[in-house]
C-alpha cells in the first residue's frame, strides 16, 4: 500500500492506511439503522470527545450535524436515503450489500476491496450492483479491488485481472487478453 | 505427612467435583447451555438419601439408589418443561431459566425440609485406612469417592465412545444441524445427556455430604459453581478435563487452605482459574474455536 | 427526524423517574406509606442503577457479565472508607458522602479497567466465569482486609486486628469479615433519586453518541467494526469501566444507606451479580427504561408477596421461568404473533364493516 507492506498489520491500521472492505457473507451492524451504519464507517473522520456526547457540548452538536449531512450524501449515492431509519437486518439482500459498500466508502478509502460481492444474488441484482461499482469507480477517487468469479460482472467493469489457480499467480493483465488466455480458459472450463 | 493427606482428601474433594463437572460439560457440549441449576440436583440428591436413611431408616445402598432415581427422572423432567421450549433462543434467556430453575429447587427444598442445616449420616460404613501405624489416617469416604470417580470416567468414556446412543452424542455436540440431518434425534440425545448428567449428580451429592456431612437447601450451589469452574478449567465440552480440573481444583483448594489461608482459599481456586484462561482461552484440553472471516 | 424520537423516548424515561418521585412525596404528605415502602425507596434506586450499569455491558456492549456485584463492593467499601476516615476532617455529611460517590465510582471505575484489560479478550461464556470470579475474589480479599487508622497513620494487615499493631490511638475501619461499621446513614431517597437520574443521563447520551455507536457496531460485528477502523480494545474497555464506575455509585449508595458494611455471599456474591442479571434480560437487553422498571417490579415483587411468607421467593421462581419461556421460546415468540395477526384482521374487519 503506498508502497508499504501491510501483511501483518493488525486490521484497524489496515483500515487507517486507506484500505477498506466488503465481507463475502455480509457483516453489517444488524441492529443499528442504516444511517448509524454509516456514521459508525465515519468515526475516524469526525471527530468528539465522549465527555462531549455525554454531555452534550456544542462539539456534539456541529459534529453530529457534519456526520448526517455526509453520511446521507453516501445513502443518496447507493439509493438509500429513503431507507436511512431502517434497521440493517431489515433491508432486502441486494441493498444490504449496497449498504455495506456504503459504509466501507465512508472510511475514505484509497482501495475498496470487495469480496464476492455478488455472492448469492440474481442475475438483476447483479446487473444493478454492476452499475452501482461503476458508478462507485467514477466518482469517487479510489482503486476498486474485486473478487469475483461470476464471469459477467468481472468482464463488464474490470480493467486489470489477476488470475489465481489454487493460490498461485496464473496470469495477469488486460481484461480482454487474461480472459482470452488458454491456460485460463483451462483452468475454469478443463480441457 | 499431613501434606500427603492433604494431598488425598484434595483428590478426594477434587473427585467430587469431577462428577459434578462431567454433568455441566457434557450439558454444555451438547445443548450450549450454562445448567445453573446443575448445583441444585446435588442437593435434591443428598435430600432424597438423607430421607431415605435418616428419616425411614432404610439402608444406604437403597437410597443412593432412590436418590439416583428422582434426580434423573427431575433432570429430564426440568430439560422437558423449562429448556426444551427454548431450543433456538438466546443462550442468555437459557442461562435465566437455568437460575430460576435452581431458585424453584431451592425453594421447594425450603418448604420441605426448611433452613435448618440436617446431620447427614455417610452412606459409607466400611472402616477407616491407617498405614504407618496410624500416622496416616485415610477415611473410607475419601476412598471411596476416588474409586467411584475413576469408574464412573472409565464407564462414561465406553460408553460415549462404543455406544450408538454415545455416538449420537458425540455426533449432535459437533454439529447439531448435521446431526438431524443423519437422522439423530437431537431431542431425545439431549434428554439422555441430562439423564446421565443428573444422575452423575445424584452420586456426587451422596459422596459430598458423606464428606461434608451438613445439608440446607443451598448445599449444592457453591459445589456446583466450584464444578462449573473446573469444566471450564479443563476445558468445557471435554470429559478428560472435566477430570483434569476437577482434581485440579480439589487439590489447589484444599492446599491453599492448609497452608495459606482457609478464608482465601476460594480467591485463590479463582485466580488460578483467571489465568489458565488467560494462557489457554478454552481451558487446558479445550479446542480452540477461530471465527471465519 | 429519528432524533426527535430518540429525544422523546428518552423524556419519557426520565418523565417516569421524576413522575415515581413526585407520587412518593404525595404519598408521603397524605400518610400513605407505610415504613416498608419507605425503607425500600433507596434500594429500587440502587437496584435500577445497577441494572442499568449492568445493560451497558450486556445490552449494548453484548458482553455477559456475571461479577456486577463485585463492582458494587468495591465502590461500597471505598465510598464508606473515605466517610469513615474523613470523619473528623470533613464533618459536613452531605459534603462526604458527594465525595464518597466520586471516589466510590472512581475506584470502582479503576478496577473495571484493570479487570477488564486481561478478561475482554475472551469471549462469551468464558468471559461469563471470570467476571463471576473476579466478582468473588473482590468479596473474599475484602473478608479478609483488615485497616486501622492511628496517629501514625494506616495499618493494613490480612490476619486479625492485633497484627495491625496500632498504638492506643487507634481506631479499626475495616475488620475483615465484620466489615466497616457505624457508617453514617446519609442516603436519602432525593439523593437516590438524582443519583439515578445521573446515571440514566450518561448511559442514554453514551449511547446515542459517536462512543455508543462504535460500542454497539462491536457488538453488532466486531470484525466489521474493525474494517471500517474502530478501536475495539478502547471502546470495549470504555463501556466496561463505566458500567463498573456506575455500580460503585449504586455501591456507595448501599454502604450508606445501612449502618453496618459487611461483604457477604448475599449482598456481593455471585447470586447478586446474577439477580441484577435477571432484571437487564427482563427488561430486554439494551432497553434501559426495561432495566429500571424490571428492577423496580422485581424488587417490589416480593416485598409485595410478603404476606405470603415462605412461598415469596417460590413464587418469584416461578414467575421468573414462566416470563423467560413466554417472552423467549420461539414457539411462544410465533403464537403470539399468530394471535397479533388475528387481532388486526378483527381490527381491520371493524373497519371495513364501520
Amino acid at each position: 500500500m503506498d508502497g508499504q507492506n501491510i501483511t501483518g498489520k493488525k486490521t484497524i491500521e489496515i483500515n487507517q492506511d486507506g484500505i477498506a472492505r466488503t465481507f463475502q457473507n455480509i457483516r453489517l451492524f444488524k441492529e443499528l439503522s442504516v444511517l448509524d451504519n454509516v456514521k459508525a464507517g465515519l468515526h475516524n473522520h469526525y471527530r468528539y470527545s465522549t465527555l462531549e456526547g455525554i454531555f452534550r457540548l456544542p462539539g456534539y452538536y456541529k459534529v453530529e450535524k457534519q456526520m448526517d449531512e455526509r453520511a446521507m450524501e453516501l445513502l443518496k449515492v447507493f439509493d438509500l436515503d429513503r431507507e436511512w431509519d431502517y434497521k440493517a437486518s431489515n433491508l432486502p439482500y441486494g441493498k444490504q450489500r449496497k449498504l455495506e459498500i456504503a459504509r466501507a466508502l465512508a472510511t475514505k478509502p484509497k482501495l475498496l476491496l470487495l469480496d464476492e460481492p455478488a455472492a448469492g444474488m440474481n442475475p438483476n441484482e447483479t446487473a444493478e450492483l454492476m452499475e452501482t461499482i461503476r458508478f462507485v469507480r467514477d466518482n469517487f477517487d479510489m482503486t476498486i479491488l474485486l473478487i469475483e468469479h461470476d464471469m459477467k460482472l468481472v468482464s463488464g467493469i474490470c480493467e486489470r485481472l489477476t488470475v489465481l489457480n489454487f493460490g498461485q499467480v496464473l496470469t495477469q493483465g488486460e481484461t480482454a487478453e487474461v480472459l482470452n488466455d488458454k491456460r485460463v480458459i483451462t483452468a475454469y472450463l478443463g480441457e | 505427612m499431613s501434606f500427603l493427606s492433604y494431598l488425598i482428601n484434595g483428590i478426594s474433594l477434587g473427585s467430587i467435583y469431577a462428577i459434578i463437572a462431567l454433568g455441566y460439560t457434557m450439558v454444555y457440549g451438547i445443548a450450549r447451555m450454562l445448567n445453573f441449576a446443575h448445583g441444585d440436583i446435588i442437593m435434591v440428591g443428598g435430600f432424597a438419601i438423607f430421607t431415605i436413611v435418616s428419616t425411614m431408616g432404610l439402608p444406604p445402598l437403597l437410597g443412593i439408589l432412590v436418590a439416583v432415581a428422582v434426580c434423573t427422572v427431575l433432570g429430564v423432567t426440568i430439560e422437558r418443561v423449562a429448556y426444551r421450549p427454548l431450543r433456538g433462543a438466546s443462550s442468555l434467556a437459557v442461562l435465566i431459566t437455568a437460575i430460576g430453575v435452581s431458585y424453584l429447587l431451592q425453594n421447594v427444598a425450603l418448604l420441605i425440609f426448611g433452613s435448618n442445616a440436617r446431620q447427614f449420616t455417610s452412606v459409607v460404613t466400611l472402616p477407616n485406612l491407617k498405614l504407618a501405624d496410624g500416622a496416616l489416617i485415610i477415611s473410607s469416604v475419601t476412598i471411596v469417592t476416588i474409586v467411584s470417580c475413576i469408574l464412573i470416567m472409565i464407564g462414561l468414556t465406553s460408553f460415549i465412545n462404543k455406544t450408538k446412543v454415545g455416538q449420537a452424542m458425540l455426533a449432535v455436540s459437533e454439529d447439531n444441524g448435521a446431526a438431524t440431518l443423519m437422522g439423530i434425534d437431537v431431542n431425545r440425545t439431549i434428554a439422555i445427556t441430562f439423564a446421565i448428567g443428573s444422575a452423575l449428580a445424584a452420586v456426587a451429592g451422596a459422596l459430598l455430604c458423606s464428606t461434608y456431612p451438613s445439608l440446607t437447601p443451598y448445599t449444592g450451589s457453591m459445589p456446583g459453581i466450584k464444578a462449573f469452574v473446573a469444566a471450564v478449567f479443563g476445558g468445557i465440552g471435554s470429559i478428560p478435563g472435566a477430570l483434569i480440573g476437577g482434581v485440579l481444583l480439589g487439590v489447589i483448594e484444599n492446599l491453599s487452605k492448609a497452608y495459606i489461608s482457609s478464608q482465601l482459599s476460594d480467591a485463590i481456586v479463582f485466580s488460578v482459574l483467571i489465568l489458565v484462561l488467560l494462557i489457554r482461552p478454552t481451558g487446558i484440553l479445550g479446542r480452540k474455536i477461530n471465527e471465519k472471516v | 427526524m429519528n432524533k426527535k424520537k430518540v429525544r422523546m423516548q428518552n423524556g419519557i424515561t426520565y418523565g417516569i423517574v421524576v413522575g415515581c418521585w413526585i407520587l412518593v412525596q404525595i404519598m408521603d404528605k397524605t400518610g400513605h406509606m407505610t415504613s416498608l415502602l419507605k425503607g425500600i425507596l433507596v434500594p429500587l434506586c440502587m437496584y435500577s442503577i445497577l441494572a442499568i450499569s449492568l445493560n451497558l455491558t450486556v445490552g449494548i456492549l453484548g458482553e455477559l457479565s456475571l461479577g456486577h456485584a463485585g463492582f458494587m463492593c468495591v465502590g461500597a467499601f471505598s465510598g464508606a472508607f473515605f466517610t469513615k476516615c474523613m470523619e473528623n476532617i470533613l464533618p459536613n455529611l452531605q459534603a462526604r458522602f458527594f465525595l464518597a460517590i466520586l471516589i466510590g465510582a472512581a475506584m470502582a471505575g479503576v478496577c473495571g479497567i484493570l479487570i477488564g484489560i486481561p478478561v475482554l479478550r475472551l469471549k462469551g461464556d468464558y468471559l461469563a466465569i471470570v467476571t463471576l470470579a473476579f466478582g468473588e475474589i473482590i468479596k473474599n480479599l475484602i473478608n479478609v482486609m483488615y485497616i486501622g487508622l492511628d496517629q501514625n497513620g494506616f495499618h493494613f494487615s490480612i490476619k486479625d486486628t492485633l497484627s495491625l499493631g496500632m498504638d492506643e490511638t487507634g481506631v479499626v475501619i475495616i475488620k475483615g469479615a465484620q466489615g466497616i461499621t457505624g457508617t453514617p446513614k446519609a442516603a436519602t431517597f432525593l439523593i437516590a433519586v438524582a443519583l439515578l437520574l445521573l446515571t440514566l443521563f450518561i448511559v442514554l447520551n453514551l449511547i446515542h453518541s459517536r462512543t455508543g455507536r462504535a460500542i454497539m457496531s462491536i457488538r453488532d460485528n466486531r470484525i466489521a467494526a474493525e474494517s471500517i477502523g474502530i478501536n475495539i480494545t478502547k471502546y470495549k474497555l470504555m463501556a466496561f469501566a463505566i458500567s463498573a464506575a456506575l455500580a460503585g455509585v449504586a455501591g456507595v449508595l448501599y454502604a450508606h444507606n445501612l449502618s453496618t458494611l459487611a461483604a457477604t455471599p448475599k449482598n456481593f456474591g455471585y447470586n447478586m451479580s446474577i439477580m441484577i442479571l435477571v432484571f437487564v434480560v427482563l427488561g430486554g437487553l439494551g432497553n434501559i427504561r426495561g432495566s429500571m422498571i424490571a428492577a423496580v417490579v422485581l424488587t417490589l415483587l416480593p416485598e409485595l408477596l410478603r404476606g405470603l411468607n415462605d412461598y415469596r421467593m417460590l413464587i418469584y421462581a416461578i414467575v421468573l421461568i414462566v416470563m423467560m419461556l413466554f417472552n423467549s421460546s420461539p414457539k411462544a415468540i410465533g403464537l403470539r404473533s399468530v394471535v397479533m395477526e388475528r387481532f388486526k384482521k378483527k381490527k381491520a374487519a371493524a373497519k371495513e364493516a364501520a
